[in-house]
């Protein structure tokens, strides 16, 4: 067990990473509904004035498009999150290191 | 060689290799029952998950609805697959690290509530028999079409392939089947679309094929499609919120209500305690849609080549100059042609309902439409003087346009693809059925076997007994998925629409409540679900059933989920404030959920 002051440093990180993750899912939430509600549905109409390869841009967002990027915020969100996680573990280490270097820590 | 034998030659070699895998991977222990030990790759979860998740209809029946609604058939589309992201985000890391077996696990946990863990427990086996019980349909169907066994027959057959591999492996064995499965699916359902694309607009992939021009017209063939859309009295195909029944409001909650409902399946939720870390259940998420989107970004493209092919094939064609496929698909009903005596074929739709001439037999029994038929022919040997115009009849009966399977079904004989693309078809349908049966029915298993004998009414009970019980319920639930799917009720279409309006009112805004609120207690997620529950449910019942108009802005009973979810965390919001937060032990749950885990 570490002493009281190290854990709440560390519950301290360990509130610095959650808010981190939520900042981070929620803009990745933000663009998925942009393009499946808001491309796919909202504005479907609207975008089909324009075209891309043949297809009407808003039909190609409903039946296309949308799953493309729902594939690739997945994946982004799957490479974010490992750094993130990598981060929270480098902030946790210095920590109890710090705490460590202290003459107490080798009680 | 026949088809035929083809197809007898797939299907037998396909049980075979399923009943393989699952003797290689059968279990001892409870931990490799339900989780499968915790020990599947990501890679490996991701095919499970999307074979699990690809059933019967989104096999044989979405590219048949896409085709005959256009644009709006993206609602399907985006709707199963955005609620991965969801899932991938808000759940799967999060109930993974949690690591317990099953849903109402972590719902009678967090909420220290038996009744929170009854009520998710009650959701969880409704929406897996629902499922279920359409999923045994399915492969009844397959086996009827395919190899003309009788559905009865066929079920049975299905009944003890996954009774035999689902008993021996649990979730372990019903993980590396489903690997295998994805994999006769995916290649069932792909390689005749390319060929299709291939002939239609010379393009190999088929996601290029469907906004390239024909090769006979030189014509793009989404235009192509509007116009004869248009000239035979159907809604545009490309334009949105045209057709009826779709308008904003519609495609908008029916697509969210799909999202949402996806993320809250059980079935589906499982797969991800099946992995070995938190960072396995991220990346499991990811290649789940990835596999998931190789059938979903296809089908679009399917769906716009079997559109074109069959109006260009049958409309203004007379009985000789039908394709071979007519012939095939008319002797099973699922498309019959009504003449009004000028011995051409007219298909046309809503706007001009009454010249249209292709129907399909649908419910009715055999006997009733060969009097139809018979009083038709009288009909039309008179002149109209005798007997009766069988189209009437059969408009008000809303069985206007061929079955929508039939598009999947006939693709490859369409494309004039040789006889063992044809039986792959069939050996595809049933390892789409079986995969997700087999999903379902270890949710039924764990749910009864571990969170009510085990949780809830005998925790002594020792690890031999709850594998026993475990595999006893397996054997239970699949005589009653194939017991409903030899008699089925009359609504299981409508019934879908409850199971995933359901798991959108329910699951889904617990379990994000759970994991990303400290402080809410089992009063308010409790009242929440409830409440989502009763709205949706009466929602269902009344539009569907006893004919309540749709009082909710005209919303269909598919898309009232979204609206349900909406009930769900507004109830579970007000009543916060007034009630008692969770205690100590539950935020140090949520707390631990949060924390990554130490390398």
């Amino acid at each position: 067990m570490h002493p009281p002051e190290v854990q709440a440093a560390l519950a301290e990180a360990g509130r610095r990473h959650w808010r981190r993750n939520v900042v981070f899912s929620v803009v990745l939430l933000c663009l998925w509904a942009a393009v499946g509600l808001g491309c796919g549905v909202l504005f479907a109409d609207a975008l089909d004035e324009y075209s891309l390869g043949g297809f009407p841009l808003g039909f190609w967002f409903a039946q296309q498009g949308s799953i493309l990027v729902f594939v690739v915020l997945i994946l982004v969100y799957a490479l974010g999150m490992a750094v993130l996680d990598r981060v929270h573990r480098r902030e946790r280490r210095q920590i109890v290191d710090a705490n460590g270097q202290t003459p107490e820590a080798g009680r | 060689m026949s088809v035929q034998a083809w197809t007898f030659v797939f299907v037998l070699s396909t049980f075979a290799l399923y009943l393989f895998v699952a003797w290689r991977a059968r279990v001892r222990d409870t931990h490799g029952f339900y989780v499968a030990g915790r020990g599947v790759p990501a890679i490996a979860n991701g095919m499970a998950t999307a074979a699990d998740w690809m059933s019967a209809a989104s096999f044989l029946s979405m590219a048949g609805l896409i085709s005959s609604i256009g644009y709006a058939g993206g609602v399907y589309l985006m709707g199963w697959t955005g609620g991965f992201v969801l899932l991938a985000l808000l759940l799967a890391p999060y109930l993974r690290k949690f690591g317990h077996f099953t849903v109402p696990d972590f719902v009678g946990d967090r909420f220290e509530s038996k009744v929170a863990r009854l009520v998710a427990l009650v959701c969880a086996l409704f929406i897996s028999f629902t499922y279920v019980a359409g999923q045994m349909r399915g492969v009844g169907i397959v086996f009827a079409r395919f190899l003309e066994v009788d559905v009865t027959v066929g079920i049975v057959i299905g009944m003890a392939l996954v009774f035999v591999y689902a008993t021996l492996g649990g979730m372990k064995g019903i993980t590396w089947t489903q690997v295998a499965q994805y994999w006769v699916l995916i290649s069932a359902f792909v390689i005749p679309v390319i060929a299709i694309s291939m002939r239609l607009t010379g393009a190999a992939v088929p996601q290029i094929g469907m906004g390239s021009d024909l090769q006979s017209t030189g014509e793009a063939l989404l235009k192509t499609l509007d116009d004869l859309n248009r000239e035979l009295g159907f809604a545009s195909y490309t334009t949105p919120f045209e057709a009826s029944g779709w308008d904003k409001v519609n495609v908008l909650c029916t697509a969210l209500a799909l999202m949402v409902g996806t993320a809250g399946l059980p079935h589906v939720i499982v797969r991800f305690y099946t992995v070995k870390n938190v960072q396995a259940a991220r990346w499991s998420g990811f290649w789940a849609l990835f596999f998931i989107a190789l059938l979903y970004l296809t089908a679009p493209a399917a769906a716009a080549f079997a559109r074109y092919y069959v109006i260009h094939s049958l409309d203004g064609k007379t009985a000789q100059e039908l394709p071979g496929w007519y012939e095939t698909w008319s002797r099973t009903g699922l498309i019959v042609w009504l003449d009004d005596g000028d011995g051409k074929l007219e298909y046309r739709g809503p706007e001009k309902a009454s010249e249209n001439e292709l129907f399909r037999i649908g419910t009715l029994s055999a006997t009733d439409f060969a009097d139809i038929r018979a009083q038709h022919q009288r009909w039309l040997d008179s002149g109209g003087e005798l007997g009766v115009d069988g189209r009437d009849k059969l408009t008000t009966s809303k069985l206007a346009g061929p079955d929508l399977d039939i598009l999947v079904l006939a693709m490859p004989e369409m494309a004039e693809l040789a006889a063992w693309i044809i039986a792959l078809i069939a050996a595809g349908g049933l390892a789409a059925a079986l995969s997700t049966a087999s999903g379902l029915l270890l949710v039924i298993s764990s749910s009864v076997a571990h969170d009510l004998y085990y949780r809830m009414l005998r925790p002594q009970a020792s690890e031999a007994e709850r594998l026993k019980l475990s595999r006893t319920a397996i054997g239970v639930a699949v005589v009653i998925a194939g017991v409903v799917g030899i008699y089925p009720p009359g609504f299981v279409a409508q019934v879908v629409a409850f199971a995933f309006g359901l798991a959108a009112s329910s699951f889904f805004p617990v379990l994000v409540l759970g994991v990303f609120s400290r402080r809410i207690g089992a009063v308010p997620a409790v009242a929440g679900m409830v409440a989502g529950i009763a709205f949706t449910g009466s929602y269902i019942l009344g539009t569907v059933y006893f004919g309540v108009p749709r009082w909710c802005f005209g919303i269909r009973p598919e898309g009232i989920g979204a609206v349900g979810m909406l009930v769900n965390f507004g109830v579970a919001f007000a009543l916060m404030p007034f009630c008692k937060g969770a205690s100590e032990a539950a935020q140090a749950l949520v707390d631990s959920v949060r924390e990554p885990e130490e390398e």
